[in-house]
């Protein structure tokens, strides 16, 4: 059942994705900037972590959730450490996730060649 | 000529038939498709690694690591881009698509050096996901700090 339930919440953000580039102007670079705030606004209303509740890997995995767990380490570190989370809070959360990529973006770059054009 | 009537509407019976379907909606179809696909192998690495005894924290740090890590495997290989010509959103939306930009630019450039082509090249596409969604964080956290608590 949660897979299914993934399957339909991921999809279905995936979808609104597809819709905003095939019937808007909006680049994809700017829709990814969008569904990022988008994320972190839902998250901060405290309305994201429900979808979290139920869709689980649907909700975490489209770049939405990357701005929801934006909101929620805001959050978690202002009760923490008070005012100065605000400025802390964000890029913790983020930062095991931006280390991966990073790591693994180097490493794929040493090996891979560049397409000849 | 008495058969033009008849052709003629044979012949907008073949072009209805050989015209593609809407391409928005077999667009969209895919993108619903693959997005969820990638999705549910989402859960089912979060649940594996739940499984494993990781916190939820851990565990879907450890998801994300490694869908970062298929996608740069993909990504080197050459196939995350054509799977992305066909799944468009699908592909693009997942975190697996924000490691593809990240991954992606930094092969392509690496030729220009390491410092400014590599590195710098790296954020291209993510550096204005970054900085779009700290500074939300940054807004959420002040509201929250005056009037949420």
């Amino acid at each position: 059942m949660n897979y299914i339930k993934a399957f339909f919440v991921g999809g279905l953000i995936c979808l609104i994705g597809q819709i905003l580039i095939d019937k808007t102007k909006l680049t994809p670079a700017r829709i990814l900037v969008l569904f990022v705030c988008v994320g972190c606004v839902l998250g901060g209303l405290g309305w994201y972590p429900m979808l979290v509740d139920f869709g689980g890997a649907g909700a975490t995995v489209p770049l939405t959730g990357f701005g929801n767990n934006l909101a929620r380490g805001v959050k978690e570190e202002i009760d923490a450490v008070g005012a100065i989370g605000i400025l802390t809070g964000g890029l913790k959360s983020a930062a095991g996730g931006l280390t991966a990529v990073m790591i693994f973006a180097f490493l794929t770059a040493l090996i891979a060649k560049p397409k000849q054009k | 000529m008495k058969t033009d009537q008849p052709a003629q509407q044979k012949y907008a019976e073949i072009v209805e038939k050989h015209t593609p379907k809407s391409p928005i909606f077999k667009n969209c179809l895919l993108a619903f498709v693959s997005g969820g696909l990638i999705c549910t192998f989402g859960e089912f690495l979060l649940q594996m690694y739940g499984q494993y005894g990781f916190s939820k924290d851990d565990a879907a740090l450890l998801t994300s690591t490694t869908l970062i890590l298929i996608s740069a495997i993909l990504t080197g290989l050459g196939l995350y881009g054509k799977l992305g010509k066909y799944c468009g959103a699908g592909t693009e939306v997942p975190i697996t698509g924000f490691a593809n930009s990240v991954v992606s630019p930094a092969i392509e450039y690496k030729n220009a050096g390491l410092v400014l082509g590599m590195a710098a090249k790296m954020f291209v596409l993510a550096g204005p996901v970054i900085v779009y969604g700290t500074l939300t964080s940054v807004v959420v956290g002040i509201l929250y700090y005056f009037l949420g608590r």
